[in-house]
This record gives structure tokens, C-alpha cells and sequence, in this order.
């Protein structure tokens, strides 16, 4: 191994110059439980030979009591570099790509050891890493694909947990773009780089970064994330089931589970996408162009009348309530009091939600049949409204009314004036 | 009707008032082809009599404080039996009291009856009217909604505009930097314990001194009718005018009820300090005129900013308009003839436009 | 004559005293500012079982706990609204619509909801069990 000095650009290599250095870091190197006399010298370096102290103070590793040497070899403790970067002290130098996995997973998957640390984290990693496509290209030689460092960071490697991890589920999908969106990287494996744009747009992401609900799914919730390897045409079902359950079993009890096995087409992905997953609205469900039934269903086949038949159910159920809403708002408007109807009309809402969910059995009579009660919910809410304008109407009868006996006062009083001041007149000639 | 006879003198004896009234009895108002106008006054003062009944009911079940004001409001229109009519009367007599106080004022102003010796009735009522507004203003926040939230917030920040009173006078109107829950209590306080004492008081003195110097006559008509005693109309106050103003008095109930049935007050949305002010907020119809100059006026015109400039001109045209008795005088007097027909379109129009605005 | 004006005065003073009369006398339900309702009579629940109750315009689920305790909470679901019921087989929350779960506590375990629900206030009140909005202190 080279010595120090000939590793060292000539314009830095002065003993005392990194003298000066050492004194004056040695006054903040305070931090930290473990003497790291690395980053004495490499804080002040440029290029991929820096690590200032400011950044490795961030990682959960220094922060355990771990130092450069604990990866890179070497003796933390010297302050002398031929010492501390010495053959003796079994300095490793510069990890290459190729041997990164084996030296994480030299701490990573010793249970016994990881156990002194964080009794609950899991020690497969490296395993699990050997099974996925990053896992297995490595080991046939090739080094540009993802290794530990280039999710995890290096230097700086924080939990999941630290919102500012790139490993933090809402930081996931950019740190995955980071290749997959590079066509240029891409270029040779042939796959396409346009998850990230598709996946912003869906559902997904808008839980995750607008709802802020880090259980929604990011890339590594279908892919997994060591043993990162996309999931086939017939097992992407599996994987969304394991949140949009009742959705699965319906699917799975309709004729379109066999049908899309033998077809090899892919389960829910079909009609919903895998990466740009929108916000199913009724329009997905039909046979127009913006509807996926037309796509396999021809007209005059049964599923083709079936895939209509069920979005007009949800389309009247839909028509009632929004008919209902709105008349139980002109009465509220007028200040009629219409609290149990808006209560009813939740529940006619809840069966429109019902509804939409039981579609996926392809099943008209079952659908039909959720949404019956809600039908009849949102008639009887339409009356109650009505009801509550009537009474608004019952008060214009009383207002005629009133008017009617004003009508009566105002002649009488005209009849009276005439006569007082005719006798007034009579009087005066 | 003898029984009647009988108690009405047992209380005369008691009370003495056939005396006090007598010179009631003698009391004319002059017949002429503007004498219609004489009847705004009394339907003022009978809109005024309607609101103090009505605020009287409401006041049994409106809480205020900005936690319960909307809730009770929505209370009183959804579970109180006729508490829709209630409310709702108030609310349009409210509006019908501003337009025939201002129409009774123009009326005044036109048929020139502030000339001497009525010119302390003419203050009291330029008085009663800033009352009257204010009484509308103050009013207007008590349901607590998002409407009268932020008509109260543009209406009070207008008053600061007002050089060196305006800040503080705007911290006591607000009961605060900003318009809160404070503000509500303070405004319920003015609209019905401050503002009826005053206006009990004025009225008092105005119907006093109306009553003391008699019904006035426009200027042209006087003359004629000195030259020509003979053409001189009248007819006596009690009881063909007072019968005329009953009738008049009813008609005005008729229209009120038949508003609050068949347009009943909006209730709005609850007021929420920290939801931004809806698009194209405006105050309500009285003050558009105001309103609307203020938007109309550049932000600065040469150095003065623009809001300043035309707080002190509507201040500036309050003060002449409150002194016009004073100021009507010889040669004067076409000015004043002419000003007043500019103040009357330019109250309307400016309306109409702050209407139709954006 | 006479008897018209005085029928016409009877009539309208009738169409002004009625309304002001009926005005006086208060309402039912007379206090609206407490914001707390009657969700059940005590023994009405048994220990394990629950309750949807009207609060105000939207639902609101009772729950007596296996342990006697009662606890109430918003029965609107989180997730897209649709009105969760109280399971004795699981001993807790459920909602049908996408199998969202919650504790009694109202905390979100399972499934799509991403908040939990919202938390009331329950008062014993002689027979009578209260449930209202939480106050802030």
C-alpha cells in the first residue's frame, strides 16, 4: 500500500501545515465518545478523500461509538498517519463497490453482534440482498448496480426513522430514481425510467406526501427493499391485497381472476396501473374510452352489458344523493332544520362506498344489491327535504293570512277617515 | 262605552293628561302636493319601536360571546317556534329603518324644514342617523358569521385610516388589535344598552321639538301662502294625520312580514378568524357608497394616500351636511340647493355601482 | 263599519300577539349551546358491545368495553367516510367498507384509515350517559 504522502495532492502535502491542523481540530474534535483521529486530516480534504466531522456526527454508526477504522481498518487512535493508515493497523484503504455488501454484512447479519446494539433489527439484509436483481448482477461482475451505500449513504447513514434519511419511506422514491429515472444509466439494462413521473402522479404518493401517512406504499412496499426484485405478472395481486383486501377476495371470487391468469395479464395492474395509480373515479368502470372494460369487452358480450349495467347503478345511486344534498341545502339555506336527514345521508353515502368496492366481483346482482338501501336512503332524505320546504311554504299561507287582515285594518281605516272628515267638511260649511 | 268614558276620566284625574294634551289636539299639519313626504318620519320612528320589540325577543335566547353567538342565532331560526319570523323582521326593519331615516333626511333637506328656528331638530337628527348606522353596524356582527366577521374587520380598518384619532378609535371599537370574540361582546354592549339609551334620548328631543314648532312648510308655499291667507290647507294631527300614519304604519308591517316570509335572513357561516376573506367581500348596502369611493380613489393621489384622503372627505362632507341650517343662507342658497342634489345622486349612484362591482 | 275596523284591528293584533306568544315559550330542546347529547340510558349496553348514536349531523359509536368502561368516539371513518360499527368478536372498531380497524381508544391500527377518530367526552349522568365534543382546558 502507498504511503500517505505520495496519495496526497502535492499542493497539501506539508508536515506542517497538518500539524497546524491537527492542533487547532484537536480542540473540537471533543465530540464524539471515541477518538477519531481520521478526520483530523480527511475533514479538510477535498473530493471523495473528505468527511468532515459535521457529516459523520450525523451517522448512526458514529454515534454507536464506531469510527473510521471500524469499516476502513486502521487505528483510530494514532495521531500519526503511517501509523493510523498502516499495514499493521490492517488499513483497508478505499471499499470497492464490489466488496460493500460483504463488509456491511460483516456486522449486519451477526445477530449476536447487531443484538449489543438494536436487539429488534433484522439481520437478513445480506441474504435477502443475494436474491434481488441488484444482488445477483453484482455478483456476474456488474458494479453499477445499487449497492448498501448508494440507498443508504455513506458517512452520513441515518435511520429510517430521521426524516431526512434517503432511506425514510417519504425520501424512498427519490432515492430509487436516482438510477431508475437516468436513462443514460438505464440505457442497457432496458427498462423503462418513467416509475417515479408515473408514481407521483397516484394515490399513492398523494397519502404519502400530502396526507403525510408513511404506511402508503412506496416503491420498496411492492418490491421490497434488499431483496429489491419486481413481482411477476401472476403473484402483483398478492402484493396489493395486502392492503385493498376485500377488493382481492372479490376479484379472486370473479370470473376475471381465471381469466386474466390465462391471458397473463396481471391482476389488478391491468386496470389500475402499477406505478401511476390515480384516484378510481366511476368513469373507470364502463365501456367509453376513458372506461378499461371496453378494452377486453366487445359490445353485445355479457361482460360488455354487465360493465354498463353496473355503472349506471353507481351513476343513479350517485344522482340520488347528489339530488338529496342539494335539496337539504336550499332547505338548511332557508333555516329549516334538517340534521336526521344530513344523518341518513350518510348512510346512503356509505353504500356508494360499499358499492364501489363490491364492483370488483364483477357481479351486477351483488352490486345491485348494495345499492338498493342506499337508493332508498337517499328517496326518503329527498322527502325530508321536501317536507322541511313545505313547512317554509306553510309559513307564506300564514303570511297571507296576516297580510289579509292588514288588508281588512287599512280599508276600514279609509272608510273611517272618509266618514270623519266628511262630517269635519259638513261641519265647517 | 260609557264604562270606557268612565275609567278614561278616572285616569284623567289621576294622570292630568287632558291638560298636557290639550294643545295636541289643536295641533295641524300643512295639506300640500308634498305633504306625503311628512309620513317618512313617524315610519322611522315606528321601524325604530318594531326593532326595540323584536330585539327585545331575540335578546331572550341570542348568546353572545363568539363560541355560542352563531349557534344561538342558528337556534333561534330552526327551533324556536316563529323564531325565522323574528329574526328575520329584525333583520329587513332593520335595512327598511336605514332607507326611510335617510329618505326622511333628504326629504328634510329638500323641503328645506331645517330653516330657523328648527335647526337643533336638524342636529338631533343628523345625530340619530349616525346612530342609526351604527346601530346597523353594530348590529350586523352579532350572528357571528363569516359575512359580518369580515364586513366588521374592512369597517374597522377604514376607521384607522381616519389621521391621528383613528388607530386608538379603532382599538375601542375592536376591543383589541383585531377583531375577536371581544369585539362581539363590545358591539352586543353598544347595540343594546349604549346606542337605545342614546336614541331614546334623541328621539325624545326630536318628537319634543317637532312637536313644539309645528310641521314646516316648504319656502316657495310659505310665501304664497302669507300673501294668500285664504290658500292655506291644513288638517288637524288627531285624528286625520294620525289615522293617515296608522295606515301607513300598517302597510310598513304588511311589507315586513311579507319579507321575512318569503326572503327569510340567511344564517350563514359560522365566522372563523383564521379562514382567509372570501373573494369580493363587501359591507352591507348603507355603507356601499362609502365603500365604493374608497376603491375607486388611486392608492395615492399626489402625496396623500388615497384611503386617508377619502375618509377626510366623507368627513369633511359629514360636517357641511351636519351644518346646513347654518349654511343656507342668501345668496348661498342655490349652492346648497345644488349640493344636495349632488349628495342624493352620488349616495344612489355610488350604491348602485358598489352593487354591481366586482 | 265599525265592525269591519274592528275585526280588521282583532285580526291583525291575533296575526302579531300569536307568533310573539309561541315565541316565548321555549323549545324542547332548550339548551343548544352545551353541545352534548344522550347517547344511551345506563344498562342499555352491555360490557362488550357498542352503539351508533346521532350526534348532531353525523354519528357517533358508544362502546361499553369488556371491562364495563364506557368510551365514545366520531363513527365517521377516516378513511372515506363511511360509518365504522364496534365488533364483540374482535373487541374493537371496524369499518366495513375497506376493513379499516381501529381501537377502542379510537387509534387507527389497521388498514386504510390514516388518522384515528376522533375522541368525545363521556359523562354519567344519573340514568343517562352524555357524550360530548372534547373541551379544551
Amino acid at each position: 500500500m502507498a504511503t500517505l504522502q505520495s496519495k496526497l495532492p502535492a499542493s497539501l502535502v506539508s508536515r506542517w501545515f497538518l500539524a497546524i491542523a491537527a492542533g487547532l481540530l484537536l480542540c473540537g474534535a471533543a465530540h464524539g465518545q471515541t477518538k477519531n483521529s481520521c478526520l483530523d486530516c480527511h475533514s479538510v480534504l477535498t473530493d471523495n478523500l473528505g468527511v468532515t466531522e459535521e457529516k459523520f456526527s450525523h451517522d448512526i454508526h458514529a454515534q454507536r461509538g464506531l469510527t473510521c477504522a471500524s469499516c476502513h481498518g486502521g487505528d483510530a487512535n494514532s495521531d500519526d498517519p503511517e501509523v493510523a493508515m498502516g499495514k499493521k493497523a490492517g488499513f483497508k484503504g478505499k471499499i470497492t463497490r464490489a466488496q460493500i455488501p460483504q463488509l456491511c454484512g460483516s456486522c449486519h447479519s451477526d445477530p449476536a453482534f447487531m443484538r449489543k446494539y438494536n436487539p429488534s433489527l433484522r439481520t437478513d439484509q445480506l441474504s435477502q440482498y443475494h436474491t434481488s436483481i441488484h444482488g445477483k448482477r453484482l455478483a456476474t461482475g456488474d458494479t453499477k448496480v445499487a449497492v448498501c451505500v448508494d440507498c443508504h449513504s455513506v458517512h452520513d447513514i441515518r435511520p429510517p426513522s430521521d426524516q431526512q434519511s434517503t432511506v425514510n419511506p417519504v425520501n424512498i422514491p427519490a432515492t430509487c430514481s436516482r438510477c431508475h429515472s437516468d436513462a443514460e444509466r438505464m440505457k442497457e439494462y432496458k427498462i423503462p425510467t418513467n416509475q417515479f413521473a408515473e408514481y407521483k402522479k397516484s394515490v399513492h404518493h398523494e397519502a404519502l406526501t400530502v396526507r403525510g401517512d408513511l404506511s402508503a406504499p412506496t416503491c420498496v412496499t411492492c418490491h421490497g427493499n434488499h431483496g429489491a426484485t419486481p413481482p411477476g405478472a401472476s403473484s402483483v395481486a398478492a402484493v396489493c391485497s395486502t392492503c385493498h383486501v376485500f377488493q382481492a377476495q372479490l376479484f379472486d371470487a370473479s370470473p376475471h381472476k381465471a381469466a386474466f391468469a390465462s391471458a397473463g395479464l396481471p391482476g389488478c395492474v391491468t386496470c389500475h396501473s402499477n406505478h401511476g395509480i390515480l384516484h378510481p373515479t366511476d368513469a373507470l368502470i364502463g365501456t367509453d374510452d376513458k372506461s378499461v372494460c371496453g378494452q377486453c369487452h366487445t359490445e353485445g358480450d355479457p361482460g360488455f352489458i354487465a360493465a354498463n349495467s353496473i355503472r349506471d347503478h353507481l351513476a343513479q345511486l350517485s344522482a340520488a344523493i347528489d339530488r338529496s344534498d342539494q335539496i337539504l341545502s336550499k332547505a338548511e339555506r332557508s333555516g329549516m332544520e334538517v340534521s336526521q336527514a344530513r344523518l341518513d345521508l350518510v348512510q346512503a353515502r356509505d353504500t356508494l362506498t360499499k358499492a364501489r368496492v363490491t364492483i370488483h366481483s364483477a357481479n351486477v346482482a351483488r352490486v345491485q344489491q348494495d345499492i338498493q338501501p342506499g337508493l332508498v336512503a337517499a328517496e326518503k332524505d329527498y322527502e325530508a327535504g321536501k317536507e322541511a320546504l313545505k313547512e317554509r311554504n306553510y309559513r307564506r299561507y300564514g303570511l297571507g293570512l296576516s297580510l289579509i287582515a292588514i288588508g281588512i285594518v287599512l280599508a276600514g281605516l279609509k272608510m273611517y277617515l272618509k266618514q270623519i272628515e266628511s262630517g269635519q267638511d259638513s261641519q265647517a260649511t | 262605552m260609557g264604562f270606557f268614558r268612565k275609567l278614561r276620566d278616572w285616569l284623567d284625574d289621576r294622570f292630568g293628561w287632558n291638560e298636557l294634551l290639550a294643545p295636541l289636539r289643536k295641533k295641524t299639519v300643512p295639506v300640500h302636493r308634498l305633504s306625503h313626504w311628512y309620513f317618512l318620519g313617524g315610519i322611522t320612528l315606528f321601524l325604530f319601536v318594531i326593532q326595540v320589540l323584536t330585539g327585545i325577543l331575540l335578546l331572550l335566547y341570542y348568546r353572545p360571546g363568539a363560541n355560542e353567538a352563531f349557534e344561538s342565532v342558528q337556534h333561534i331560526m330552526t327551533r324556536v317556534k316563529f323564531g325565522w319570523l323574528i329574526r328575520s323582521i329584525h333583520s329587513w326593519s332593520a335595512n327598511l329603518m336605514v332607507f326611510t331615516a335617510f329618505a326622511h333626511m333628504f326629504s328634510v333637506a329638500f323641503l328645506k324644514s331645517y330653516r330657523k328656528p328648527r335647526e337643533l331638530t336638524w342636529l338631533s337628527g343628523m345625530i340619530l342617523l349616525f346612530l342609526v348606522l351604527g346601530f346597523g353596524f353594530s348590529g350586523y356582527l352579532l350572528p357571528w358569521n363569516t359575512l359580518a366577521f369580515f364586513a366588521t374587520k374592512v369597517g374597522t380598518e377604514i376607521t384607522g385610516q381616519v389621521p391621528i384619532i383613528g388607530r386608538p378609535l379603532m382599538i375601542f371599537l375592536r376591543g383589541g388589535e383585531e377583531v375577536t370574540g371581544a369585539t362581539l361582546t363590545r358591539f352586543f354592549g353598544f347595540h343594546v344598552a349604549v346606542l337605545p339609551g342614546l336614541a331614546t334620548l334623541l328621539i325624545g328631543l326630536h318628537i319634543l321639538l317637532v312637536q313644539r314648532f309645528g310641521i314646516s312648510v316648504p319656502p316657495k308655499l310659505e310665501a304664497e301662502w302669507l300673501a294668500k291667507p285664504p290658500a292655506l290647507r291644513e288638517m288637524k294631527f288627531f285624528p286625520n294625520f294620525a289615522l293617515r300614519e296608522l295606515m301607513a304604519w300598517y302597510v310598513a308591517l304588511g311589507v315586513l312580514g311579507a319579507l321575512a316570509a318569503i326572503f327569510p335572513w340567511d344564517l350563514g357561516v359560522k365566522a372563523d378568524p383564521f379562514v382567509s376573506a372570501p373573494a369580493g367581500i363587501k359591507p352591507e348596502w348603507y355603507f356601499l357608497f362609502m365603500f365604493q369611493t374608497l376603491k375607486v380613489i388611486p392608492s395615492k393621489v399626489f402625496f396623500i394616500d388615497g384611503e386617508v384622503l377619502g375618509v377626510l372627505a366623507f368627513g369633511v362632507a359629514g360636517a357641511v351636511w351636519l351644518l346646513l341650517p347654518f349654511i343656507d343662507t342668501g345668496r348661498a342658497r342655490r349652492w346648497v340647493n345644488a349640493l344636495a342634489v349632488v349628495a342624493l345622486t352620488y349616495i344612489v349612484g355610488m350604491t348602485i355601482y358598489g352593487h354591481f362591482a366586482k | 263599519m265599525e265592525a269591519l275596523l274592528g275585526s280588521g284591528f282583532f285580526l291583525s293584533a291575533a296575526a302579531f300577539f300569536y307568533p310573539v306568544l309561541r315565541f316565548l315559550v321555549p323549545p324542547k330542546e332548550s339548551d343548544m349551546g352545551s353541545g352534548s347529547v344522550v347517547a344511551a340510558k345506563t344498562g342499555e349496553l352491555k360490557p362488550n358491545s357498542g352503539k351508533v348514536f346521532r350526534f348532531g349531523s353525523r354519528p357517533g359509536l358508544l362502546v361499553r368495553t369488556a371491562s364495563g368502561e364506557y368510551k365514545a368516539m366520531s363513527a365517521t371513518c377516516t378513511h372515506l367516510a363511511c360509518t365504522v360499527q364496534y365488533r364483540d368478536d374482535t373487541r374493537e372498531v371496524w369499518c366495513a367498507c375497506h376493513n379499516g380497524k381501529y381501537d377502542v381508544n379510537g387509534r387507527n391500527v389497521s388498514g386504510p384509515p390514516p388518522r384515528p377518530l376522533e375522541a368525545f367526552e363521556v359523562q354519567v349522568r344519573g340514568d343517562e350517559i352524555f357524550v360530548r365534543r372534547r373541551q379544551e382546558s
